[in-house]
């Protein structure tokens, strides 16, 4: 028997509509379910207190710190070799086969596993470097992970940016140094910035990485080569090792409310972005 | 004109910095790696199943059979969602809420991977323990919350690719009288079939690769799995879960862990790396 074209129609589109729907909520359901259970204990005392028998009470500051000084530093090395790449690629050479190697060498970043930059990391900048386990060695090893989406969101943005803006800036007499950071790179700063704050959310979520590298001390980091713990990691000790539940949530809360206001941001750029270039 | 030379040296140096971390990467994992599975014999170190540290017996076989498991289950739930999502944001949806709904799965994907297996911890063992028996940790529960974590991979991509399907393909269909699924399925569909393709392998590197949401709900028990409610271990669990306090042998084997991870991935993404570009070609596209 033949189902008839317009009910097949009609079925596969509820079905295929049900499925839409059930992604959608279970992504609020889960950040509800975080934010229902965490946020009542997200108290002041909370956010500024040093914690205590190893979480189970007191805060989370030196943590709120240690993530913030891993992420930013990560961010900071890779964003300006990832922009420098990215102009090289699209303003000073042509595609050949150094754009290709330069290129494979970024798509397999992409789509190597945390897990294997966190055991680089380890081998390389704790041993090897003797950084031990520090802030500094995993701020590096964030940097590589990071690394493609900066160099993809940037080239992006500056080939985005209209030949003519490039053109009127050659008429002018400019070099190509000149128009490229006066002219392409003014107008590309948007979808860059997007790229780099999306890649500041993506190391703030990151555990397995930095627990081989920036190591798990609960202390306030007193230097770039101090261990320090990231929020990801501590919430997932706290919850693994049952050493409190509440805590647990609360430090999910802080953490999914860091990640919700920096894809907003990121999104707020973007839009901006597209509604000035039309 | 010597300045632009000198700068452009410059930043020919600075944007090889991807290629160098990647061949770091390479070096720095084999020679910490390979070392142990050419003095086990890669066969024995490969297909044994025992894992013994402390007896210095090193076979991964189970882990394997574990990674490819649990991502098997983690591509069903992710390919029957996040195709239907896509098609669903391209093909049915009104323009106005597709350009909301697509930012919000992309959401899915910054929420970190801790979370999603905290959740699984709390919410989907319980449930499979109490309905499905068994311990609840099990390759079952590991599928589901990676079948979640990929779903924004493969919706994100799969829209791309169907976005890139030309008007003309489904103006085409539509005139000559077939319904919306039926161009969907028979045009639009075959017409994307490779840049699905590519999400589908991308997804599956993101699964294979995952670490921290498998180790919460995985159960991590370092034996073959009879079925799908039993707990399993995953190269990647194993590395983070032993790291910690692994010295000497047992450390390397570790790293030649990393190893075979580290290939099965290289295929994984040289495959998807061959679609897409094969995809680029055939559209005529840069």
């Amino acid at each position: 028997m033949r189902i008839p074209p317009l009910v097949a129609q009609r079925l596969i589109a509820s079905v295929l509509w049900i499925l839409t729907a059930a992604t959608i909520g279970v992504l609020l359901f889960i950040i509800a379910y975080v934010l229902i259970h965490g946020l009542p204990y997200v108290t002041w005392e909370f956010l500024s207190r040093a914690p205590e028998r190893m979480g189970r009470e007191g805060g989370i500051f030196p943590i709120i710190v240690g993530t913030a000084a891993v992420t930013c530093l990560a961010v900071l090395i890779a964003g300006p070799i990832g922009v420098v790449t990215a102009i090289y690629l699209t303003e000073y050479t042509r595609e050949g086969r150094l754009t290709a190697i330069i290129r494979f060498g970024a798509d397999c970043l992409a789509g190597i596993p945390s897990i294997i930059f966190g055991l680089f990391g380890f081998a390389f900048f704790v041993i090897s470097l003797g950084m031990g386990l520090s802030v500094i060695a995993g701020a590096l090893t964030l940097a590589l992970m990071v690394l493609p989406t900066i160099i993809r969101t940037s080239e992006e943005a500056i080939r985005a940016v209209p030949y003519s803006y490039r053109e009127v800036s050659y008429g002018l007499g400019s070099t190509r140094w000149e128009m490229v950071t006066r002219v392409v790179l003014r107008s590309a700063l948007p979808g860059i910035s997007t790229g780099i704050v999306l890649s500041l959310g993506r190391s703030v979520s990151e555990t397995a990485a930095v627990m081989l590298t920036a190591g798990s001390a609960l202390r306030m980091p007193q230097s770039l080569l101090d261990s320090s713990r990231t929020l990801a990691l501590h919430f997932y000790i706290l919850a693994r090792e049952g050493i409190s539940m509440n805590k647990a949530y609360a430090t999910a809360s802080v953490l999914i409310v860091a990640i919700l206001v920096i894809n907003l941001v990121a999104y707020w750029i973007m839009r901006r972005f597209i509604a000035k270039t039309g | 004109m010597r300045r632009e030379k000198i700068i452009s040296a410059v930043l020919a140096t600075v944007a090889m910095s991807g290629i160098a971390g990647l061949s770091l990467i390479t070096a720095y994992i084999f020679k910490e790696g390979l070392p142990i599975i050419l003095r086990v014999g890669a066969g024995k170190f490969l297909l044994s199943s025992t894992w013994a540290p402390s007896e210095g017996k090193f076979g991964i076989f189970s882990m394997i059979v574990g990674s490819l498991a649990v991502t098997a289950g983690a591509m069903v739930i992710g390919v029957v969602f996040g195709l239907g999502v896509a098609i669903v944001l391209t093909q049915f949806c009104p323009r106005r809420l597709a350009a909301a709904l697509k930012p919000a799965i992309e959401l899915l994907a910054g929420i970190p991977s801790v979370v999603y297996g905290f959740m699984g911890v709390v919410i989907l063992v319980p449930l499979i323990r109490d309905h499905l028996g068994g311990p609840g940790l099990s390759v079952l529960a590991a599928s589901i919350v990676l079948g979640i974590m990929v779903l924004p991979t493969v919706t994100s991509i799969s829209v791309d690719a169907l976005r890139a399907v030309p008007r003309s393909y489904s103006e085409g269909s539509i005139a000559l009288g077939a319904t919306g699924w039926q161009t969907t399925h028979m045009v639009i569909l075959r017409a994307a079939r490779s840049g699905i393709l590519a999400a589908f392998i991308l997804g599956m590197g993101r699964a294979v690769g995952e670490t921290m949401a498998v180790i919460m709900v995985a159960g991590n028990t370092a034996q073959v799995p009879r079925s799908i409610l039993d707990p399993v271990r995953t190269l990647t669990s194993n590395i983070a879960l032993e790291m910690g306090y692994a010295a000497g042998d047992h450390r390397s084997a570790l790293f030649a862990t990393g190893v075979t991870l580290f290939v099965i991935i290289m295929i994984l993404n040289t495959i998807a790396m061959t679609v897409s570009r094969r995809r680029g070609q055939k559209a005529g596209r840069k």
